[in-house]
This record gives structure tokens, C-alpha cells and sequence, in this order.
């Protein structure tokens, strides 16, 4: 299972469709700079495919998270919300946001594979 | 802030060493001016309240009012003291409309009797010019300086890295000034700012300015700063944005920047009045229970920001007010934020709830500046 981009500028690793995980890419870590706090959702929570279940804000702006497909809150990271500074160190990996259980896997299908995300935010 | 879409964004003089230092550009009064540099606003923000920044402020706007009568002029448009102010010594001063609103907040220096050096907003500057021309401009010369640039090296260190360059400037005290050869560039120098911290700012001919700046950032003190980190460094220090904070529409009182009105001009004083906007002006200072809303600092408990149009209520659910301007603090380690409330709300200590995203995030009334000053009064 491959990594998968939004044009919101979100990660999602479905490896595991019950527990999918969801971050911000490395070009919104860095075009927010250093990010001092994260809104996470509640495990349990529903969204639809588009929806915000989450804040992300630097010193000087805040930005929401989007959810790249529906789904359930399974899991929140919190160490991302005790040290919001992961998701500028290792935004790929420690900085994850949250895991969802998918509610419909082939929503994967539309979104970006890496070289297309990397197109995508390399003008965006 | 930004220009319209269709206009094209002025440069500063340092346009060149921005782009060299890799500073991302952002439009901010009609200017291409650097939010930050690779080193990130934390980082910027903690090196100038550690050791020394340097700021590229040349979209402010510079002018001269000169003439026997310029202070008197001046003074005309101001609810401060400008006749008094002796040579050598600059003071923060507002330019007020006729209902006492705020035009825009600035800073003047007594070059001389007969001169004055001004600094105003950048986005504000046309205006200002206008109405100051429109005002008094048959009492004075009013003689805008666009081929002046504007440098400002602020922290703890400014002046170990400016005196080695300018030795003998450490003698100058807070909000005072003069003229000075740095890195052979013809500078006129006052020691003060807008962050909380000791340091400097740094008007220069726009020729020279690039070769200022460079022989600053070869200081080993000095790092360049971007305007985010301009914007927490002054908010911790309590300081008003034009435009967020303070605006037309607010009153030095509400604003409670009252302790930048000298006695003189207030009632019972020598020159009490004869400034636009006075008789709303002196009656809230007279009458503080006309006031309707005051500007607070408040501090978040818990670590939420709050950031600027956040609206604020009362303990039982009332809206009380809003936030003009709101981050998390880098020094302080806090969500800081200022904003008005009504005056019932604005004793040091209430507790009122910020509404973020739908959830109160409990809110403190608290002195400002958040973080201590650090200028230097000799």
C-alpha cells in the first residue's frame, strides 16, 4: 500500500483500511511554519470526505484538516497535541494526525499518487 | 493589507538581499516584504529577544514638517505635546479625526526648533501625508522623504554590534537620536522600536541601505527578521497594529493608550484641547464611565490560540467583545491576545471566554506588556 496525497495538502497511509493514517504533507508544514498547535477530533467521530476534523496553526496562521476520505476516528496522536512541533520535524511519520476506519476504500483512488502531489504543490 | 490584485507590489531597497537570503515574500501595505526568513518566525522571534535582529521597515513612511510654526502646526493634529518635546528627543504621537478616531498612530523626532522628523504606517502613509498637507501645510513645509530607507535593529545586542560600527551611539538613550556615519553610510539614528526590546532604528538613503544592512548582518550578533516575528515581538510587548488594535473608528481612550496624551493637552492643562476630536477625546478621559469599550490584553488558560475576530463572552454566555489581534506567544510560551471588551469586563483578573471554533477557551484579563521591556534609559 502506497501513501496517498489531497490537494489539501493532507497524507493518508491505508495500509490498514480500519485504522487509514492521516497527516499534513511537508510542503503545509512548511508553508505554515512552526506549527505551536493542533485541533485533533474526537475518537468516534464521523466525517464525510471534505470535512474539517481539525486545526493546525503556526505562530502566525491557522489552517484546517480536511478529511481525504470518510470515515470514523479510530485514533488521535497525542503526542502531536503535547508537541505540535512534530509535525514540522517528522511530518510523515511522528507527526501523524489521526487514524480512520475507511467507509469507502475506493475514495483512495481519486486522490494524488506522490509524483502527482508533488506536481500539484510544487505550484500550488 | 495586501494591494489589490492589479496593482503591482513596490519593492524596498533591500529587495535584492531578501531574495538572496531566501526570505519568502508576502504583499503587506502594497509592498513585497519579507514574513520570514529560512530560519522561521520562532526562531527569529527568540533571536532578537537573545541577541540582535534585523528588520527591513522602509515601507513605513518617513517626512519633515519645517517652519518656525511646524511644532505649533503639529501639534494642532495631535492630542500629545510636540512644543515641548526638546531637540534631540522623539515621542510617540496618533493623528486623530474629528470624532477622535484614530488616523493612524506614528512616531515624531525634534531635529530641530523649526524641524520635525516623522514616522508613520506604511499602509497609512499616503493618507497621513495627505491630511497633514491638507491640514497644515500653509504653516509648514511638509516634505515627504521617498528615497529614504528604514532599518530597524532591535535586542539586547543591537548595540554591541551598532557601536562597533558607530562607536560612541551606545550613549544614546531610549527615544533619543541623532545623526551617525555607519559602514560609511550617512544615518540618522533613533534608539528605540516596536518590539519590547533595547535597539534601534535606522533611517538611511534608500542607495546606501543595501550597504548598511550587509555591514549589520556581518555583525555576529545580527540575524535578519521577517515581518511574523515583528508581529509576536510587539504584541508581547503590548504595542497596537494600525489596522487590527487601534483604528478610525477607536479613540486613544478606548484604546487605553492614554498615557501617550501628556497632561498638557488634557483638561486644566496649559494647552488643554485645539486637536481634532477633543471634545470626545477629553470627555471619556473626564468621564471614564461614558467609555463603551476598552482595549485589554488577555492571556489564554489553556493552550489555545486566539487569534484576531475571535469573539469574547462573558462567564454566562454574553458577547462582550472581540479579539484584534491574537497568537501563541514565543517568550511568554502563551496564547497572548489583545482586544476590546466593555469597560464592566476590562478590570485585570476577569475571566471571560474566548469562543474558538464553537468551545470557550477561558481568557484572563492581564497586563501588558506580556513580556518585560528591555529599553534603555541610560
Amino acid at each position: 500500500m502506497t501513501i496517498k496525497f489531497s490537494k489539501d495538502h493532507e497524507w493518508i497511509n491505508a495500509a490498514d483500511a480500519n485504522a487509514a493514517v492521516v497527516g499534513i504533507t511537508v510542503h503545509a508544514q512548511d508553508a505554515l511554519g512552526d506549527v505551536v498547535f493542533v485541533d485533533l477530533p474526537e475518537v468516534g467521530a464521523l466525517f464525510a470526505q471534505g470535512e474539517v476534523a481539525g486545526v493546525v496553526e503556526s505562530v502566525k496562521a491557522a489552517a484546517d484538516v480536511y478529511m481525504p476520505v470518510a470515515g470514523e476516528i479510530v485514533e488521535v496522536n497525542e503526542a502531536l497535541r503535547a508537541d505540535p512541533s512534530l509535525a514540522n520535524s517528522d511530518p510523515l511519520n511522528t507527526g501523524w494526525f489521526f487514524k480512520v476506519k475507511l467507509s469507502d476504500a475506493s475514495q483512495l483512488d481519486a486522490l494524488l499518487d506522490e509524483a502527482t502531489y508533488a506536481d500539484f504543490a510544487k505550484n500550488a | 493589507m495586501s494591494a489589490p490584485a492589479a496593482v503591482p507590489l513596490l519593492t524596498t531597497p533591500l529587495n535584492a538581499l531578501h531574495t538572496e537570503l531566501g526570505a519568502r515574500m508576502v504583499p503587506f501595505a502594497g509592498y513585497s516584504m519579507p514574513v520570514q526568513y529560512p530560519s522561521g518566525l520562532m526562531a527569529e522571534h527568540q533571536h532578537t529577544r537573545q541577541a540582535a535582529g534585523l528588520f527591513d521597515v522602509s515601507h513605513m513612511g518617513q517626512l519633515k514638517l519645517v517652519g518656525p510654526d511646524a511644532a505649533a502646526a503639529f501639534e494642532s493634529l495631535m492630542p500629545v505635546d510636540v512644543i515641548d518635546l526638546p531637540v534631540g528627543k522623539q515621542r510617540y504621537g496618533l493623528l486623530l479625526n474629528d470624532a477622535g478616531g484614530i488616523i493612524d498612530d506614528l512616531m515624531f523626532f525634534r531635529v530641530a526648533q523649526s524641524e520635525i522628523f516623522v514616522i508613520v504606517n506604511g499602509a497609512c502613509k499616503v493618507g497621513d501625508i495627505a491630511h497633514i498637507q491638507a491640514r497644515i501645510g500653509q504653516r509648514c513645509e511638509v516634505i515627504p522623504m521617498p528615497d529614504q530607507a528604514l532599518l530597524a535593529l532591535q535586542g539586547p545586542q543591537a548595540v554591541t554590534a551598532l557601536s562597533r560600527l558607530a562607536p560612541g551611539i551606545e550613549k544614546l538613550v531610549f527615544m533619543t537620536g541623532g545623526n551617525y556615519t555607519i559602514a560609511g553610510c550617512d544615518c540618522f539614528v533613533t534608539r528605540s522600536g516596536y518590539t519590547g526590546e533595547d535597539g534601534f532604528e535606522i533611517s538611511v538613503p534608500a542607495a546606501q541601505a543595501d550597504t548598511l544592512a550587509r555591514a549589520l548582518l556581518a555583525q555576529p550578533e545580527v540575524k535578519p527578521i521577517g515581518l511574523g516575528a515583528r508581529n509576536s515581538l510587539r504584541l508581547e510587548a503590548g504595542l497596537c497594529l494600525y489596522g487590527n488594535d487601534i483604528d478610525t473608528t477607536t479613540t486613544p481612550v478606548e484604546a487605553a493608550i492614554g498615557w501617550a496624551l501628556q497632561k498638557v493637552r488634557r483638561t486644566g492643562g496649559a494647552r488643554a484641547g485645539g486637536f481634532p476630536g477633543a471634545d470626545t477625546v477629553l470627555a471619556q478621559l473626564d468621564n471614564p464611565a461614558s467609555l463603551t469599550r476598552k482595549r485589554v490584553g488577555l492571556i489564554a488558560l489553556e493552550r489555545v490560540p486566539v487569534r484576531e475576530h475571535t469573539e469574547l463572552h462573558s462567564l454566562d454566555g454574553q458577547k462582550i467583545g472581540e479579539v484584534t489581534s491574537g497568537l501563541l506567544g514565543p517568550t511568554i510560551d502563551k496564547p497572548v491576545a489583545m482586544g476590546y471588551v466593555l469597560p464592566a469586563h476590562a478590570a485585570l483578573g476577569t475571566r471571560v471566554n474566548a469562543i474558538v471554533r464553537g468551545k470557550a477557551v477561558p481568557m484572563e484579563v492581564s497586563a501588558m506588556p506580556f513580556v518585560p521591556t528591555n529599553y534603555f534609559r541610560g
